[in-house]
């Protein structure tokens, strides 16, 4: 498991950045410490923020112009050469307009390519459903080789980046466009690429989420304490491959009720990888997941649609309400088998 | 003999070995494979600086097979110039065996990049071409397309990025046959004007007959001497090339010959060994 690289920030130095923003800044100051760091973007230099890195490193940044295909295929080459590429575009286009590259070129020859999608989930809201992306984790989950990460704010994006580079191979990191709420002051905590971050104690039930649906847990852990006395446990998962088994598998023992969070469609993300995790290990548990279902997202502001679906702390609350009240079947030799 | 009569004489080895293989696999593309063997045969015997002792030297030349589907033919150059044994070749799409019906650079010393999801390889040479210009070497990178690879679009995102970052550090060889899977390319869905094409997209175009190792070599060294700008050598070629009965057939794309077509096609190659 990989640690961040070095470099640390705090929400003090960095005010009024939204998590693209830290992204771009953080690509420069590692760009600074490493030269073979290429950046490349498919006419979104601007607004996926890698633009920074191209003022800063003007010829160690590649625009390939709207051609994302080919953007996922140079790269390639420059990582077989040597170079360790930062490309970046928005979710919607790395995860499946240059998905035959991505997979082909990249994941397949495990090459040292790091992607970094913004605009993920529903945080471009009001552009349009053909530029939401609900299905890039599900569709990235399935690629032997990769790392997906879905950092909850800037400070762990911040941290997500840097790790990027010391892991060999390729890397998909999906963040958002905007603000997110913020999670964490300073990049200096337990972050570890594959291992979950607890940031709530709890035995009544756990909460597993990723993305900007971690701040909503938290949120909702709180109300949950003081108005109900329910004790939440509170992951937040930000590698969604390799997934952490062993968190799980502790939330599974010790509360057996959990409910996963993701601004994603239900199948294929978060919540299917940690399903996956409990149905394998033969224990009861009374389960949840919310996230986008099965359907093309509405438009709206992000914190609006994240209400409509649910995934936000009223949401969540009103769904630990009711998980709380459901059976499930015993198993007398519970104990035994761990 | 000279050294044209030399590669010639290559080149007919690695056709050889090409129905060979091709053959016993029971299945494999000999028809583009058997159009780009002189392409294949110039750079691996003649152009290409490279160590096949050292596949992996950082200064080596690059060569990129877009055109994955003719494996055999880099297959056969690959063993003939000793990156691994010629037996090897036998094991051509078996089970567990180092070559696969694409090429793959994990698993095959002298492969530079896994192809075979046609219309990309051209990205990747680019990618290679401008991490040699930043890494300040000399080394150059070579592509070899198909003349059907040329309907996906983003052969000609690269072509734009070729001539945009001016990479004359970067060859492309089009492979036109005229073939594709299903008919003539000019009925499936035309490419041609292939020269005019990328010379519109800011390349420098060359025609030559494909099959003439004076005019490939002599072209290779006009690429070099270009200087601001990418070249492609457009080859008018002959798919199932040295083969009667696959001449000029679209059927021959991707079908195996049987023992006796085999023992004919060896037969007409001539020049065993």
């Amino acid at each position: 498991m990989i640690v961040g690289g070095g470099l640390t920030y705090t929400i003090i130095d960095t005010p009024n950045l939204s998590t693209a923003e830290i992204y771009g800044k953080v690509l420069c100051d590692l760009g600074q410490k490493h030269s073979d760091i290429v950046g490349l973007s498919a006419d979104l230099a601007k607004s996926t923020k890698i633009g920074v890195f191209g003022e800063k490193f003007p010829d160690r940044f590649f625009n390939v112009g709207i051609a994302e295909q080919n953007m996922f295929g140079m790269a390639a080459g420059m990582a077989k050469a040597g170079l360790v590429p930062y490309i970046s575009t928005f979710a919607i286009f790395a995860s499946m307009r240059a998905l035959d590259q991505f997979h082909t070129d990249i994941c397949y020859q495990n090459l040292n390519v790091k992607i970094i999608a913004t605009h993920a989930g529903l945080s471009f809201g009001q552009a349009g459903t053909t530029h939401h992306c609900t299905e890039d984790l599900s569709i990235t989950r399935a690629m032997a080789n990769l790392k997906v990460i879905v950092p909850a704010d800037g400070m762990e994006t911040a941290n997500a980046v840097q790790a990027a580079y010391e892991i060999p191979g390729p890397v998909y990191i999906r963040i958002n466009r905007g603000f997110d709420m913020k999670l964490y002051e300073t990049t200096e905590y337990d972050f570890l690429v594959g291992k979950a971050v607890k940031l709530c104690e709890g035995t009544d039930l756990t909460i597993i989420a990723c993305g900007s649906c971690v701040y909503q847990a938290v949120e909702a852990a709180k109300i949950l304490d003081s108005v109900d006395g329910i004790k939440v446990r509170v992951l937040d998962m930000h590698t969604i491959k390799p997934i952490d088994r062993e968190a799980v598998l502790s939330a599974l023992q010790e509360t057996r009720r959990i409910i996963t969070v993701e601004d994603h469609n239900i199948y294929g993300g978060l919540g299917s990888a940690v399903a996956e995790v409990i149905a394998e290990s033969g224990k009861a548990c009374a389960f949840k997941r919310l996230g986008i279902p099965d359907t093309f997202s509405i438009i709206g502001l992000h914190e609006d649609l994240m209400a409509y679906y649910k995934i936000d702390t009223n949401g969540i609350v009103e769904t630990v309400r009711e998980l709380l009240g459901k059976d499930f079947e015993e198993d007398e030799n519970w104990n035994d088998e761990v | 003999m000279d050294r044209y009569e030399m590669l010639d004489e290559t080149t007919n080895k690695i056709r050889r070995h090409v129905i060979e293989m091709i053959t016993e696999a029971s299945s494999g593309h000999p028809g583009g494979s058997l159009s780009a063997a002189d392409i294949v045969t110039a750079l691996y015997f003649d152009v290409l600086n490279i160590k096949p002792e050292n596949p992996k030297w950082e200064d080596r030349d690059r060569f990129v097979l877009s055109k994955g589907h003719a494996a055999p033919v880099l297959y056969s150059a690959l063993a003939e110039r000793g990156y691994f044994p010629v037996s090897e070749l036998m094991g051509l799409r078996k089970a567990g065996a180092m070559l696969q019906g694409h090429p793959d650079m994990k698993g095959t010393p002298g492969v530079d990049m896994s192809t075979g999801s046609l219309g990309q390889g051209l990205s990747a040479a680019n990618g290679m071409a401008i991490a040699g210009k930043m890494d300040k070497k000399d080394y150059r990178v070579y592509a070899l397309l198909g003349d059907g690879e040329l309907e996906e679009g983003q052969v000609w995102e690269a072509a734009m990025t070729s001539a945009h970052y001016k990479l004359d550090n970067l060859t492309a060889f089009v492979d036109h046959n005229r073939l594709q899977i299903d008919g003539p390319v000019e009925n499936v869905m035309n490419p041609n004007p292939i020269g005019d094409k990328f010379k519109a997209f800011g390349w420098n175009v060359i025609g030559i007959n494909g099959h003439d190792m004076k005019q490939i070599l002599d072209a290779v060294c006009k690429a070099k001497d270009t200087k601001g700008k990418p070249t492609v050598i457009v080859c008018e070629t002959i798919k199932g090339k040295g083969v009667s009965f696959m001449e000029n057939e679209a059927g021959w794309h991707g079908s195996a010959p049987n023992k006796e077509q085999c023992e004919k096609a060896l037969q007409e190659l001539g020049g065993g060994r």
